[in-house]
């Protein structure tokens, strides 16, 4: 559950201060950022760059959801951007293959779903450290998707899909349409369901759940198949913006991530946080790039400033959790 | 089972089943791609690939010692591959322009600098090793990208290159190298406290922290160390190829946990030690050295060392926890 519904209902209407201080840092970073680019790159405000920051932030929230779930449950999941990068891929061979585009799309997600249940099963059933598992799924997902192109793009797409990124559905652009409805699709998952309760008690208490005779194994392999799911989604919008399918693309975007779920509040222990902070988290971090981007800093200082935030927002959740 | 099949070495037979469990898969494992490689190449077994191999696994050893410290205290050090990269490129830069000395303390110092970084976010902040590590490997990373701006400098002083690419006789100096390292960190695991203090912290942190121990100091220590070894690896390696790039050590995160898996070093920590990871190396080496022999693409390779990772860490958590069971169930010893 969100940190200011908790407070609202333990305390009846919760004073502006208690709001702030519990508040995840995402709000805070998200204010001081447009602030400051407001008064610094008056462009920032502009329609058109708002928009752009917008469908920019899709794929980074839709793979961020799939990332608090795993996160709650007290694990990680850094294969999620090979997983991306090699959904891609199968779905861009096939159609490149000739196979109709209903059959790419189901190849893609049902290779985000292996990886997601083989990183669940070796992690709820064998006990592997989830950083390792997905440390190593990684490796092989990154592997498969070099050995398929030759480490080339996949190129010469059908138009059909450029509809996932150029699309509109009641004069929407449907990367945010599909964002939305994604993240919708999550709330009532994660706050409507036994499913979500139990994610929150997986990370919250992982042994009062086994003992009450809740089959954990199950839930967990479920978090992580989600989470791969998701990472094939994020790879058709990802896949239609670029109009070709790069085995290397999304590399690493598991860390910008992890950034957006640390930054949205979710903390790494006890299955604290939720999906409404990680929306917030993931537009903080997508405003970052864009800033910095407008103020002409480049990639390389971006990804500096990306770790420093993750640290920054852990080490922020761990010094007020002791107080 | 007779006598004879029982007479096992003694330090073997004192092994917990599931440590014996490690030893036995990982002898295996060495005999048999050994076996495989002779076979299926005849160029595996020449004096110049052989050193070939040993100069790799050096290499992948200084590499992932200190990683192993860090796991046997049951923590994790992520940043290692970016730490090597960012502090072999500092050092290139130095080196390049004569300053060798300079160069070389400039690296060890980045390397510190990281470690001592890690261990502070770990104790102090208390932070998950493995989110903290993360973090530092993308800024790590980031600032090696920004210090070269997409450059490569390459080229260095003859002398600096001998510790990566000399011979001493006939054998490389990376393997002179690999053994005094080899012959320090047993020391300080086996004979020093902090050694003892590494082992209790991973076996059990709350009763080390209670017996009074000085488990931060202790944890900031290994986590420096890690650091600077990184770094000294960093040198070897760009000694080695003569040249460094933004790109160095990004690739070698995986191949460095593997070692130390491969190792049968436990990742809860507390289990396995310093001599697993030569071996974990020796046995990584010869796999990269078996599928360039066998031409395999090189694309395979993240994908192998990913591999390796899960079904040694698998085999450990699964197998050693049955053999175990197994000999609890009988009530004895193997």
């Amino acid at each position: 559950m969100n940190a200011p519904a908790a407070i609202a209902t333990h305390a009846g209407r919760p004073s502006v201060r208690q709001l702030l201080a519990a508040a995840p840092g995402a709000v805070y970073l998200l204010v001081i950022l447009c602030a400051l680019l407001a008064v610094w790159r008056p462009e920032f405000l502009s329609a058109a760059n708002l928009t752009n920051v917008a469908l920019q932030v899709a794929v980074l929230v839709i793979v961020s959801l799939g990332m608090t779930l795993v996160i709650l449950t007290e694990g990680i999941d850094l294969s999620l951007g090979a997983v991306l990068g090699l959904a891609g891929v199968v779905m861009g061979l096939a159609l490149v293959g000739g196979y109709p585009f209903p059959l790419a799309i189901a190849a893609a997600l049902a290779v985000g779903l292996a990886f997601g249940l083989a990183n669940g099963a070796l992690i709820a059933w064998a006990g592997m450290p989830p950083f390792i598992v997905t440390l190593g799924t990684l490796g092989i997902a990154h592997s498969l998707a070099m050995v398929l192109t030759h480490g080339n793009s996949v190129t010469g797409l059908p138009a059909q899909v450029r509809w996932f990124n150029e699309g509109q559905v009641l004069g929407f652009p449907v990367p945010l349409v599909a964002t939305a409805v994604l993240f919708l699709l999550t709330y009532l998952l994660l706050y409507h369901t036994r499913f979500g309760r139990y994610v929150f008690a997986i990370g919250g208490n992982r042994r009062a759940l086994a003992l009450s005779g809740v089959r954990v194994s199950a839930y967990l392999i479920a978090v992580y198949a989600f989470a791969g799911a998701m990472a094939a989604a994020a790879s058709f919008v990802m896949t239609a913006r670029m109009n070709a399918a790069h085995p290397t693309i999304a590399l690493g975007l598991e860390f910008d991530a992890i950034a957006a779920v640390v930054l949205g509040g979710t903390s790494f222990e006890k299955g604290r946080g939720g999906i409404v902070g990680t929306l917030a988290g993931a537009a903080a971090v997508g405003v970052l790039r864009n800033g910095l981007n407008l103020l002409g800093v480049s990639a390389e200082w971006q990804v500096a400033a990306i770790g420093l935030v993750i640290i920054g927002g852990v080490a922020f959740d761990s010094i007020r959790g002791r107080t | 089972m007779t006598q004879g099949m029982l007479a096992l070495p003694r330090f073997l037979a004192r092994l917990p089943a599931d440590r014996l469990f490690v030893v036995v898969t990982r002898a295996t494992a060495l005999v048999a791609i050994v076996l495989v490689l002779s076979l299926l190449s005849p160029h595996f077994f020449t004096f110049q690939n052989l050193m070939n191999v040993l100069r790799q696994a050096s290499l992948q050893f200084i590499l992932s010692a200190g990683l192993t410290l860090v796991i046997l205290t049951g923590g994790i050090d992520l940043s290692v591959g970016a730490v090597l990269g960012l502090s072999a490129c500092l050092g290139a830069s130095l080196i390049v322009s004569g300053h060798v000395a300079l160069g070389i303390a400039a690296a060890l110092a980045a390397g510190l600098a990281c470690g001592l970084a890690n261990g502070m976010l770990v104790t102090q902040l208390r932070i998950p090793a493995f989110i903290a590590t993360y973090g530092m490997l993308w800024i790590a990373h980031g600032l090696t990208y920004v210090f070269m701006k997409g450059e490569v400098i390459h080229g260095f002083d003859k002398g600096f290159r001998f510790i990566g690419a000399g011979h001493v006789g006939p054998i490389p100096a990376p393997v002179i190298a690999a053994a005094i390292l080899l012959g320090l960190l047993y020391v300080l695991l086996h004979h020093t406290r902090l050694g003892r203090g590494i082992y209790a912290i991973g076996g059990n942190p709350v009763a080390a922290r209670l017996s009074g121990m000085p488990v931060n100091r202790y944890l900031i220590t290994v986590y420096a160390l890690s650091g600077v070894l990184a770094a000294f690896a960093g040198l070897v390696v760009i000694a080695r190829v003569n040249a460094a790039d933004p790109g160095t050590g990004e690739e070698l995160l995986l191949a460095a946990i593997a070692a130390v898996c491969l190792g049968g070093t436990s990742l809860f920590g507390g289990q396995g030690g310093i001599g697993g990871t030569i071996v974990g190396s020796l046995i990584l080496a010869l796999v990269i050295n078996g599928m360039n022999l066998l031409n395999v693409s090189t694309f395979w390779q993240a994908g192998g060392m990913g591999l390796i990772v899960l079904v040694s860490v698998f085999a450990d958590q699964v197998g050693g926890r049955r053999v175990n069971a197994a000999v609890h169930h009988r009530g004895g010893k193997p």
